[in-house]
């Protein structure tokens, strides 16, 4: 690739991912405080680094404070951005209790706080809003695709379902298992865990084949995670069938290496997890700031679904320096 | 003489093995059937000793170290940082025999570490291993700056997924592995040097064994076996996942360790077994995926079946085997 079209698709990122309205324009030079998890996954880090562009964009100086997955860590933080006096201040909760005190002190000193990714069970009025994916909703779009897909034709469908008992693997499977019921046509036969890695992906992936008759039987494969549809699309090479064709992949997340594989025709579709938790949380406080607007208590990110179709090499690109 | 051979090879470890097996078989009918494919073997027998071999692996190296009365916690993060280390030479364009000797090299650095900690410091094996354990797999995150790092070098990918004579590669290189250091530590003095020690260093110090050298040198074969394991499950998804690579499999080589019936109090150990008892937990593994159990039942599954194979070694169910047997013989004699 050329540098002039490696430049023009970083222009066109930087206006995907942090359009910035004019209406947003009194963000600019306010201080926000980010409390965030960790870096535990890729995805983590992509929300990091575009909560980080986002600010920049706006103008918003932007404090991060990683809290290594410890809540002690992010209540420290928060009461170091109160104690600073800070505009705002973004919090990705590492668990969902223990927020009371720590909320009270942010509203008593006025500040308003937005959750992202995940919520809290604290009152509601400790907050100004949260953004989030809605988990269930992405379960479903990946099993409306598939349903598209195979029309009228019988599927036996395997999952690899996220680590057992995590929330976006119980709601993830629900979903898919709202979207295709009633579709007798459609059905799961076998489930198993994948604990959201490659190399288990490839693992369990691999027991399938064999218990379904060598992967004949098999026609696709719904993975909670794209790591583990990475992983499974290995175990499909190394049986001798082709990904994507003799066995289709669906899978959630929308992370670099599903596009990649989708360039190479071996994976389906995709559902993607935004990373851009930040750009509607600007967006509300710049709203609140402005006139007292309250947003909506829980703002819904878009699953949006990716194919073939939708350019897989440019989303590779775009994706590939998020630190994915 | 005769009489104890055959009851060396009728010991619990081989026997669950192949209840193990055999349970497999009864749930899923095909589990034995093996087939010739693209220059392979392939099944789910063959799937067993290729999914094995890491914690296989690991237990060679981890039962010197628990021989000698230690523990080696730091092998899965060790796996992490060496597995990154082979990943991100091949991406920046070293050769793979480069990247895997650097690799090879870091890991039996991190056993010289936790030797020295061990041995030099006199430190508590649990507590200076978990040192690297928890920093370790920091330094993998670092080392990739906390993304997988793919790769498509095809030298370096047959570690992992390539096959020799039919064999998956990994699973020969366990096999190779485990010959060469159960000769070494059988045809020298080293292993019976490595069983004073854990029975007694004290003692074995005073007998004139260079106990200090012999714990720094278990813990370097530990990160270097480590390292191997690493290597192999990077090559395995072509990618180096610092933050899932190896995670908990330390636990598991632990396990295969005793299930092998090597005690954690240090002395009488066997590497062999030590790699059965690696078999062991793959082959249920396996099972439960071929199977189609609920995930939900996994563990449970898991713990069941090795609560069983622990008990029939404990000494207490020996006590009692024997307490029958006396019995019958004393009838009989009447």
């Amino acid at each position: 690739m050329t540098i002039i079209s490696k430049l023009a698709i970083a222009a066109s990122l930087a206006t995907a991912l942090t359009s910035v309205s004019i209406a947003q324009e009194n963000l600019s030079g306010l201080v926000v405080g980010f409390s965030q998890i960790g870096s535990e996954s890729g995805w983590r880090a992509a929300e990091t680094s575009v909560t980080k562009q986002q600010a920049e964009a706006l103008g918003i100086d932007l404090k991060f404070a990683d809290a290594q997955q410890k809540q002690e860590n992010q209540i420290k933080a928060i009461r170091g951005f109160i104690a600073q006096g800070v505009d705002a201040i973004l919090v990705a909760p590492v668990v969902a209790t223990g927020w009371d005190d720590v909320l009270t002190e942010a509203k008593e000193a006025e500040i308003p706080v937005i959750l992202l990714d995940r919520g809290v069970d604290a009152p509601e009025d400790l907050y100004l809003t949260s953004v989030a994916s809605d988990q269930v909703k992405e379960g479903r779009v990946a099993g409306e695709w598939l349903v598209a897909e195979v029309g009228d034709a019988d599927c036996k469908i395997v999952e690899l379902q996220g680590t057992v008992g995590s929330t976006p693997a119980i709601n993830r499977k629900q979903g898919f298992e709202e979207a295709i019921a009633g579709h007798a046509n459609l059905t799961i036969v076998r489930s198993q865990t994948g604990d959201f890695t490659r190399a288990k992906g490839k693992e369990v992936m691999e027991g399938f084949i064999k218990a379904e008759n060598g992967g004949a039987d098999i026609c696709a494969v719904y993975a909670h995670n794209d790591d583990m549809a990475v992983g499974a699309i290995q175990a499909i090479k190394d049986a001798g069938l082709k990904p994507g064709t003799d066995i289709k992949v669906v899978s959630i997340d929308a992370v670099p290496d599903i596009f990649a594989a989708m360039v190479a025709g071996e994976a389906n579709a995709t559902v993607e997890l935004t990373p851009n938790m930040a750009g509607p949380a600007f967006e509300a406080l710049s709203a609140y700031l402005a006139d007292g607007t309250e947003p909506e208590k829980f703002i819904i990110t878009e699953s949006k679904l990716y194919t073939p179709a939708d350019n897989p090499q440019g989303e590779y690109d775009t994706r590939k320096g998020l630190g994915y | 003489m005769k009489r104890l051979h055959l009851e060396r090879l009728a010991n619990p470890q081989l026997l669950a093995l192949v209840a193990v097996l055999l349970i497999n078989w009864a749930l899923f009918p095909n589990f034995f059937r093996i087939s010739w494919q693209d220059g392979r073997l392939f099944g789910s027998f063959i799937d067993v000793l290729n999914r094995g071999a890491p914690v296989a692996i690991l237990a060679i190296g981890m039962t010197g170290v628990i021989a000698t009365k230690g523990v080696d916690l730091s092998v899965g993060a060790i796996m992490a940082v060496c597995g990154a280390v082979a990943a991100t030479m091949v991406v920046a364009g070293y050769p793979t025999p480069i990247a895997v000797v650097a690799a090879l090299a870091v890991g039996i650095a991190c056993g010289l570490w936790n030797g020295f900690l061990v041995a030099i410091l006199d430190i508590q094996p649990i507590v200076a291993t978990l040192v690297l354990m928890v920093a370790g797999r920091g330094i993998a995150q670092l080392i990739t700056e906390g993304s997988i790092v793919t790769f498509n070098e095809p030298s370096l990918i047959f570690i992992g997924t390539g096959s020799f004579l039919g064999f998956p590669m990994a699973a020969v290189i366990a096999l190779v592995l485990m010959i060469l250091v159960t000769l070494l530590v059988r045809r020298t003095a080293i292993g019976l040097f490595i069983q004073a020690i854990g029975v007694n260093r004290a003692a074995a110090s005073l007998a004139g064994i260079h106990s200090r050298m012999l714990l720094v040198l278990v813990y370097a074969l530990s990160g270097f076996c480590a390292a191997i394991a690493g290597i192999i499950v990077a090559a395995d998804i072509r990618g180096a996942d610092a933050n899932n690579s190896g995670l908990w499999l330390e636990l598991d080589a632990i396990l295969a360790v005793v299930i092998g019936g090597t005690s954690l109090l240090g002395g009488k150990f066997s590497i062999p077994l030590a790699v059965v008892g690696a078999l062991i937990i793959q082959a249920m593994n396996t099972g439960i995926l071929v199977s189609g159990f609920r995930p939900e039942f996994n563990l449970i599954v898991k713990a069941g079946m090795i609560i069983l194979i622990l008990m029939l070694q404990s000494p207490l169910v020996g006590n009692a085997a024997g307490f029958f047997k006396r019995d019958t013989r004393q009838a009989g004699s009447k």
